[in-house]
């Protein structure tokens, strides 16, 4: 296999997997950037995945072609519906964020399996018959190297996570909005004495993970998996955190982390077939993202700084 | 009403509250919310065999419990009970099954390895914190995942690639043919001797030593504690190290007593995640840990026996659980609500 044949079979199975991770990343990048730590991307992106599995296999007939990308839309608003639990113990109750964030992880986890249960009478839903399905670009396809790399055989899915990215660094980083996100997580009293509704943006931007993390979700359920049961997402929203911090906060820093996981995780399963992969151990691969956030959070690739005012609840007229 | 009361209450309101919304859940889903319960309570103490069930899983939650509890009263969040306990009961199936010793030398070391194990997966966030400031949280979740990721290698590596390990020793083994045969061949083992005898070390460790005393400085005042002599960073290393080892030995609670091997995982096994729920609501006291953990593991292994008496899926105990860790963790509100109805009545005087 030469080095042109590796990269056009690893590159696109790397996209393929980072998909779902850069979705959820970004979500996070939203929440934290507000100053709200979501540990609880994983069980939103449960409730995602299973939202729009159990959607698909209901309205398949009535949507057709369709039916994975109403699917998504599905499991935005369940995700939101996660999300927003979240946002009411965290800003509103003055929850610990940490143990909230666990808590909706836990009941993610457990509402999808009973609710899987109580329709389908087993812990495991049957394989979905409409996924999201791969395609060539027209044209783009056909241009030398890039082509291959990126857009033939391609899903979908993907380029809408490459425009989500996009999308958030503009929101971020070019509106007013992204700046009063920021600034509530960076100086959230500073920002209330500038007349920003703390409150009010924190929830918005909790509200926009759980509808990224939703989403995440549901792709990985409806372009991966194929079905829904209690290990269908194991981990994907943890490696979505690590990416969002191994990416330094910034969505395009996520989005390159995200895709690095999804390189190593894709090693993981397409490894055995390429020469010299083939002899790093397995468990090198799986471990690799996890190890790596380790390694990226002590400071040895650059320094990483959280939002100041990151998992701290604010309270009014408290110093 | 005084604070001490309220301290009191919130536990109390929250595991009512969070009853209430499964009997809810269960109700909309059609399902009768009375029969669940009976199934539950059933499932808890219907039978010797239940109850044998129930004090097994009660015994790796107390441990589960005191790792966060204890990390916790350091200011410190060890979401990696999950990786430590992994590791740990590892190590004590691996001791317990390739040595062969007398019971009074194998039984210890075996639990002595998983302790010995535990401390040092959370050694790893533990050094990272005190000497480059990383959180620890995140830390531990990576060190949850890496030990998921990494146990079936290990299992295959000690086994010649089998998916699990050869039973331990009867030598390593803290099963018993009395509690067996009073419990209707329940896996009721003698962990729960060591579980009490954790409680107690912990609290004699924060209440009794000087030691103690400083971890619980640090955790409620780092600077204060700095500026008082104490050695901050040992302490963050060394309760993380104590909170790993409690973990590690919750691991040798499976390993030798309710599987007595290790097997593959495909996703971490949830008794850590479950032991942030216990120490929550045992306010991080060992005494109130202790009974958390009686809480949350009869409900866990009641839940069992709910599918088959009302045909309730066993989701709904997670769920419920769920719900009173909300409850309990937005107590400021269940105070304010307190604090509202303390007043009124004082007016209505």
């Amino acid at each position: 296999m030469s080095f042109l044949d590796v990269l056009y079979f690893i590159i696109p199975s790397a996209i393929f997997y980072a998909a779902p991770i850069i979705m959820t990343a970004i979500g996070g990048v939203f929440t934290e950037r507000s100053g709200v730590v979501n540990i609880g991307l994983e069980g939103i992106m449960i409730v995602g995945a299973a939202s729009s599995i159990i959607f698909n296999l209901t309205f398949v007939d009535m949507f057709g072609t369709l039916t994975p990308w109403v699917g998504l839309i599905v499991a935005m608003a369940f995700g939101m519906l996660m999300a927003s639990i979240l946002a009411v113990a965290a800003v509103s109750f003055r929850a610990d964020q940490t143990v909230s964030g666990v808590a909706i992880n836990m009941l993610g986890l457990a509402a999808a399996v009973f609710i899987v249960k109580l329709i389908y009478d087993k812990g495991q839903t049957d394989s979905i018959s409409q996924r999201f399905s791969r395609f060539d670009v027209p044209f783009l396809s056909d241009i030398p190297f890039i082509g291959p790399l990126f857009f033939e055989d391609a899903y979908a899915t993907t380029f809408v996570a490459f425009a989500v990215v996009f999308i958030a660094w503009f929101v971020l980083y070019k509106t007013p909005f992204g700046l009063r996100i920021r600034a509530v997580g960076e100086h959230p009293m500073a920002a209330d004495t500038m007349g920003i509704n703390v409150a009010k943006t924190r929830y918005i931007a909790v509200l926009i993970s759980g509808a990224l993390g939703g989403i995440g979700g549901a792709i990985f359920a409806q372009a991966i998996a194929g079905n829904f049961s209690a290990s269908t997402i194991s981990g994907q929203g943890f490696m979505a955190l690590a990416a969002m911090i191994f990416g330094k906060w910034h969505p395009l820093g996520a989005f390159g982390a995200a895709l690095f996981f999804g390189l190593a995780q894709s090693l993981s399963v397409v490894g055995n077939a390429i020469p010299y992969v083939r002899d790093i151990p397995p468990v090198i691969l799986a471990i690799l993202p996890y190890a790596l956030t380790i390694i990226a959070l002590a400071g040895f690739i650059g320094k990483a700084n959280a939002p100041k005012a990151s998992g701290v609840p604010y309270i009014k007229g408290k110093r | 009403m005084s604070s001490r009361t309220q301290n009191f209450l919130v536990p109390i309101i929250s595991i009512i509250l969070g009853l209430i919304f499964g009997a809810i859940v269960m109700a909309v889903s059609g399902y009768s919310p009375v029969d669940g319960y009976i199934a539950l309570w059933n499932g808890i103490f219907g039978s010797s065999y239940n109850f044998g069930e129930t004090v097994r899983t009660i015994i790796p939650y107390v441990f589960a419990g005191l790792a966060v509890a204890f990390a916790f009263r350091t200011g410190l969040f060890n979401i990696g009970v999950e990786g430590q306990l992994i590791m740990g009961w590892f190590a004590a199936a691996y001791v317990g099954f390739a040595f062969e010793l007398p019971m009074i030398i194998h039984l210890p070391l075996a639990i002595l390895a998983a302790a010995l194990v535990g401390a040092l997966w959370a050694f790893i966030p533990g050094i990272l914190k005190a000497r480059l400031g990383v959180h620890e949280v995140i830390v531990t979740i990576m060190m949850n995942y890496i030990a998921l990721r990494s146990i079936n290698p290990l299992i295959a590596a000690v086994t010649d690639g089998a998916e699990r390990t050869p039973k331990v020793h009867e030598s390593a083994s803290l099963r018993s043919d009395f509690l067996q045969s009073i419990t209707d061949y329940s896996r009721m083992h003698w962990g729960f001797i060591i579980a009490i005898i954790g409680v107690i070390v912990m609290w004699f460790i924060l209440e009794k030593t000087t030691r103690g005393y400083e971890l619980k400085a640090v955790g409620f005042n780092k600077n204060a504690s700095e500026y008082a002599g104490m050695n901050v960073k040992k302490n963050i290393v060394l309760s993380m190290v104590i909170s790993g080892a409690f973990a590690g030995l919750a691991g040798a609670m499976e390993a030798l007593g309710t599987f007595n091997n290790i097997a593959a995982m495909s996703s971490l096994p949830g008794i850590g995640f479950d032991g942030i729920a216990v120490a929550l609501l045992g306010a991080n006291q060992p005494v109130g840990v202790f009974f958390a953990a009686i809480l949350f593991g009869s409900l866990k292994n009641g839940g069992i026996n709910m599918p088959n008496e009302a045909g309730v899926p066993n989701e709904i105990v997670s769920i419920v659980i769920a719900l009173i860790i909300l409850f309990a963790a937005s107590g400021y509100v269940i105070r304010l609500v307190l604090d509202r109805m303390g007043k009124s009545k004082k007016e209505v005087k």
